[in-house]
């Protein structure tokens, strides 16, 4: 199945993303109600592999990480934007959601089918032919993200520390 | 080599001389705060996950906010599972004691030129104090609690000016609206935004604690002030270390990202219109909106200083009919004072509702949430479609002043009128 572009306009907030009356239960009710407020059927349509694209400021607010969390519980495979609000960047990072920046995304409509490639920073979109170059992860997220998130890099540095003490 | 109070704080915490925007350090912090949403309930299991302890229990406070007073089931048994956690790990913790961002300060735990985390979107609240303070997630807090450190890209610095001194009836709140509106939700660029100017000067400690906690809606990841004698004052008030301060200053010659200059004295009320802080005008252009609730709440607007002012509007006036006035001042001693000065008589003899000193509405993760098709005129940070109750509900953020001034005419209303008992 291809993958397809969700796409969305400026300032997504995180209380879109994560709806407050939610978050006392758990991350599968959150994500069942993820962005109902702006697109009530981004849930129960959105597939594993498929991509949100958006504008300026993409996650703003909380900081609550279920924002990101909930989007990658969806099987969401990567936000790409014009920016991201700082807190909900690290949190993406730190759950291992890519989130990848491109200055122009005017070329992307709903629905294209498109794929992520987080490695080669692009974005493909397959019946456009238009590949949308992404710009590239900071080295140290980078190997976060390669690692899974935070807590597997961290499980990794704990690891080497471990064995270094040994020897 | 001139540095701004960004780069010195950073630069101390990372264990360097001087750093430069932009590059990526490692900075040992100097306090992690967390509340009872993103505090216990997420990070243990990744403390369990990864094996590890707290890097110094002595350097971690959590405070109990956000699921206060334990309305629902769910609620209840997140904070049981809080103060139980409080106890076995032994940290400080302020329980029932109001909303973490002012609680942390009224506790004596912040100090200029700390480097701080804290699990919260308004954890730069901390930079009225001087302390260099932002937030962050469940995940990251943990990495925090595990390792001590924290990676950060060293912001610039956008300095905000404000000369002159703002004209009666008009506050730190409306200042903030405006810049909202002026700069954008995204116009501190993640950056460290810092305030300063003679009206910066002339402001309280709680008024300029309300510039630094709305640096979260400008997308700063900081908002600094700069300690000075007001500051130093209040902290001794609190039994806070005070330490060397004077330093603690964004040099005359450092380079700055961006510099803006504002006149205080021309601002007017502002009030912002649903569904974004940035949807601000002045009152006198945007006022008149019928409304049904006014909230005075939160860590934005509940503080001593803003109960006084809503009730200064309030005192001898009725609640206009069928408008319902909540408030839910933002700290228990704050509460305290208020009913000292004789300020929460105001309140309940204009027949307002006080809820418990907590997040409430304004996180909305409880049962108090606004109906469906509700217009509110509230003193919280953020009017975002759907955060405090009904997605059909309408949120005008405004100060308490204005808040108040609403309430008493049933509209949104110039708090100016009501001044000195004006206008009944």
């Amino acid at each position: 199945m291809t993958s397809r572009v969700f796409l969305f306009g400026n300032d997504i907030d995180t209380d879109q993303l994560a709806p407050g009356q939610y978050m006392r239960g758990g991350i599968d009710e959150l994500a069942a109600h993820c962005l109902e407020g702006v697109r009530p059927d981004f849930a129960s349509t959105v597939k594993t592999g498929d991509v949100v694209v958006a504008g300026t400021n993409f996650g703003m607010g909380s900081s609550r990480e279920q924002a990101a969390e909930a989007l990658r519980r969806l099987g969401v495979a990567g936000v790409v934007a014009r920016s991201f609000a700082g807190i909900f960047y690290r949190n993406a990072i730190n759950l291992g959601l890519p989130v990848m920046i491109a200055s122009d995304l005017s070329a992307v409509t709903d629905g294209d089918p498109a794929v992520l490639d987080v490695e080669e920073g692009r974005l493909r979109l397959m019946e456009k032919g238009i590949d949308i170059a992404l710009e590239p992860l900071p080295d140290n997220l980078k190997r976060m993200l390669a690692d899974g998130g935070l807590v597997p890099h961290l499980k990794k540095r704990f690891a080497a520390e471990r064995k270094e003490n040994d020897t | 080599m001139a540095k701004t109070l960004a780069e010195k704080i950073i630069a101390r915490a990372a264990g360097r001389d001087r750093v430069t925007p932009g590059e990526v350090v490692t900075a040992k912090v100097d306090l992690a705060m967390i509340h009872d949403s993103g505090g216990p309930r997420r990070v243990e299991p990744i403390l369990k996950e990864l094996g590890a302890g707290l890097f110094d229990a002595s350097k971690v406070v959590l405070i109990s906010d956000h699921f206060v007073p334990g309305d629902t089931d769910e609620g209840a048994r997140i904070l049981e599972l809080t103060r139980a956690w409080a106890k076995e790990r032994k940290v400080a913790f302020h329980d029932g004691q109001g909303i973490c961002h002012v609680v942390l300060p009224e506790g004596g735990h912040l100090s200029p030129g700390m480097f701080v985390v804290g699990g919260d979107s308004h954890s730069p609240t901390g930079g009225a104090f001087g302390a260099y303070m932002f937030g962050v997630g469940a995940t990251e807090m943990a990495g925090v609690l595990a390792t001590g450190e924290i990676w950060i890209r060293v912001p610039g610095t956008i300095m905000l000016e404000w000369q002159n001194r703002l004209s009666r009836g008009v506050t730190a709140k409306d200042m903030m609206l405006a810049l909202c509106g002026r700069l954008g939700m995204d116009g501190g660029k993640y950056q460290a935004v810092q305030y300063a100017g003679e009206a910066i000067t002339a402001l309280s400690m709680q008024e300029r604690m309300t510039l630094s906690n709305m640096a979260a809606e400008l997308g700063a990841q900081a908002g600094l002030i700069a300690p000075d004698e007001t500051t130093v004052a209040w902290l001794e008030g609190v039994g806070a270390a005070v330490g060397d301060w004077q330093d603690l200053t964004t040099d005359p010659d450092a380079a700055l990202l961006e510099h803006h200059v504002f006149d205080a004295a021309a601002l007017e009320p502002q009030v912002a219109a649903p569904h974004s802080p940035a949807n601000s005008a002045p009152v006198t252009e945007a006022g008149g909106t019928a409304i049904d609730v006014a909230y005075v709440g939160a860590c934005t607007g509940a503080k001593y200083e803003d109960l006084k002012n809503a009730a200064s509007i309030l005192r001898g006036h009725k609640l206009a009919p069928g408008v319902e006035l909540m408030v839910a001042p933002s700290s228990r001693r704050d509460q305290d004072r208020a009913e000292a000065d004789g300020i929460m008589a105001v309140f309940e003899e204009a027949g307002a509702r006080i809820l418990p000193n907590a997040c409430g509405i304004c996180a909305g993760y409880g049962t108090h949430r606004l109906g469906e098709d509700v217009t509110c005129i509230s003193s919280t940070a953020r009017n975002f479609k759907g955060r405090m109750g009904a997605a059909s509900s309408k949120v005008w953020l405004a100060s308490p002043f204005t808040v108040a001034a609403s309430a008493v005419a049933g509209r949104i209303a110039d708090p100016r009128d009501f001044l000195d008992g004006g206008r009944a």
